[in-house]
């Protein structure tokens, strides 16, 4: 093998996760402080794993409800009718809005599970000192930074609809108990990928390259 | 000497040790093993910045005050503005959700952009002071959490919702919408944190690495 790569952990640097110095620690154990914003150093988030397990486990029990429970009920003189948000879908869809139809779908169904899925397995790999295609997971993972916001939508359609749709005793839409639920679900995986150190990917590569054995 | 430790840095997301090479405007040098972005040439990282804040605080006020969307059926009308419908889904019972409307589309973008224009001014002549650091982390956390975007999205949803239920008319709130979502991008796009960070004064004055 060749000589690993030439990571700021090796060499005894850390770098500032704040203001991004690069930082020479007086002692190697303790980091202590960025000389220039006073942040807190670490070589590695601490407790990365963990904390990332524990969000997407969160936000995987919330996932259920936020599915299945309504999130919006629509009161009319004749009806009242619970809607979830795959009943959203489906309404569009047999509607003629198929394009909104898919967005929907994509932003509060497929992204969340997809974001799920991809964190634990960045975490399974992690935790395996998996070695094989390290960019692709680099990758993945500034993917899923930048698409989670988008979970959001549907938390936003709810509100707007309730806030016009006051037309008492005609009509009326309040919102339904797998609102909060879904919110959840979308601020627990930000929380879980602001977690995440991507660096644990690239880690093991420097392993491997001689130093540890 | 302090200055020149800021040339060498640890990629953020694989912690590669390298020297950043000088990026002219639109050029950008990224890390050679994951492909990170670690500094991109701007033109006016301060000025630009500072015209787009401040038009993005009058689009702001305007998304926030202004009527967004009216409707009318049967003979009755109503309308609401961005706060209105979190008002609105208090009053429902909904009262976490609403908290977390608000903070996503009007609490954490008013945030980035204040924060964004007290260090802007603060770094305009260097050593810029040290509460500029402090600021600009409270910037980065204000737009990690600001969501105008997908509300913008979630409006247009809603208004072809409920589009068939009655007659549906975007206020001007509406119109301020789209700009606000265009300054915030281009607000961050043209920002340089590096350079930022690069004139806020030391906490310690001395870099650790150096012979004390």
């Amino acid at each position: 093998m060749t000589r690993p790569p030439p990571t700021a952990a090796l060499a005894g640097f850390v770098s500032c996760g704040t203001c991004g110095l690069l930082c020479r620690p007086a002692e190697a154990g303790k980091p202590g402080e960025c000389p220039r914003c006073g942040e807190p150093l670490a070589f590695r988030l601490p407790e990365s794993i963990e904390r990332t397990w524990a969000y997407v486990v969160a936000a995987a029990v919330c996932y259920l409800p936020a599915n299945l429970l309504p999130v919006m009920t629509t009161t009319t003189i004749k009806a009242t009718t619970e809607s979830t948000i795959l009943s959203g879908v489906i309404h569009f869809y047999t509607t003629g809005s198929w394009f909104l139809a898919l967005i929907v779908l994509v932003a509060s169904v497929i992204i969340p599970l997809g974001k799920l899925g991809a964190l634990a397995y960045l975490l399974v790999t992690v935790m395996r000192r998996s070695t094989g295609r390290p960019l692709e997971r680099a990758r993945l993972f500034r993917m899923l930074k930048a698409i989670g916001r988008w979970s959001m939508l549907d938390v936003f359609v709810v509100m707007f609809v309730v806030a016009l749709v006051r037309f008492e005793p005609f009509m009326s839409v309040v919102p339904g108990p797998g609102v909060p639920f879904f919110a959840a679900v979308v601020i627990l995986t930000i929380l879980a990928a602001d977690a995440f150190d991507p660096r644990l990917i690239w880690d093991p590569a420097g392993k491997t390259g001689g130093t540890g054995g | 000497m302090a200055t020149g430790s800021t040339d060498i840095v640890a990629c953020p997301d694989c912690d590669l040790l390298q020297r950043v090479p000088s990026v002219r405007a639109g050029e950008t040098a990224r890390c050679p093993r994951c492909g990170r972005a670690l500094a991109t040439g701007k033109t006016d990282p301060f000025d630009r910045t500072l015209a787009l804040a401040l038009a993005a605080l009058v689009a702001l006020v305007l998304a926030n005050t202004e009527i967004l969307m009216e409707l009318s059926a049967r003979g009755r009308e109503s309308s609401t503005t961005i706060l209105g419908g979190a008002r609105e889904m208090w009053r429902q019972g909904e009262r976490v959700s609403a908290v977390l409307v608000c903070f996503f589309t009007t609490a954490a973008p008013a945030a980035y952009i204040g924060c964004m224009i007290a260090l802007l001014l603060a770094v305009r002549r260097p050593p810029a002071p040290r509460w500029a650091g402090t600021v600009l982390r409270w910037a980065e956390t204000g737009n990690l959490w600001s969501m105008v975007e997908v509300m913008m999205l979630g409006i247009l949803v809603s208004l072809v919702k409920i589009a068939s239920l009655a007659d549906v008319r975007p206020g001007i709130g509406f119109f301020a919408v789209g700009p606000l979502v265009f300054l915030l991008a281009a607000m961050s796009t043209s920002f340089d944190p590096r350079e930022a960070w690069s004139r806020v004064r030391w906490e310690n004055g001395y870099w650790p690495g150096s012979d004390r």
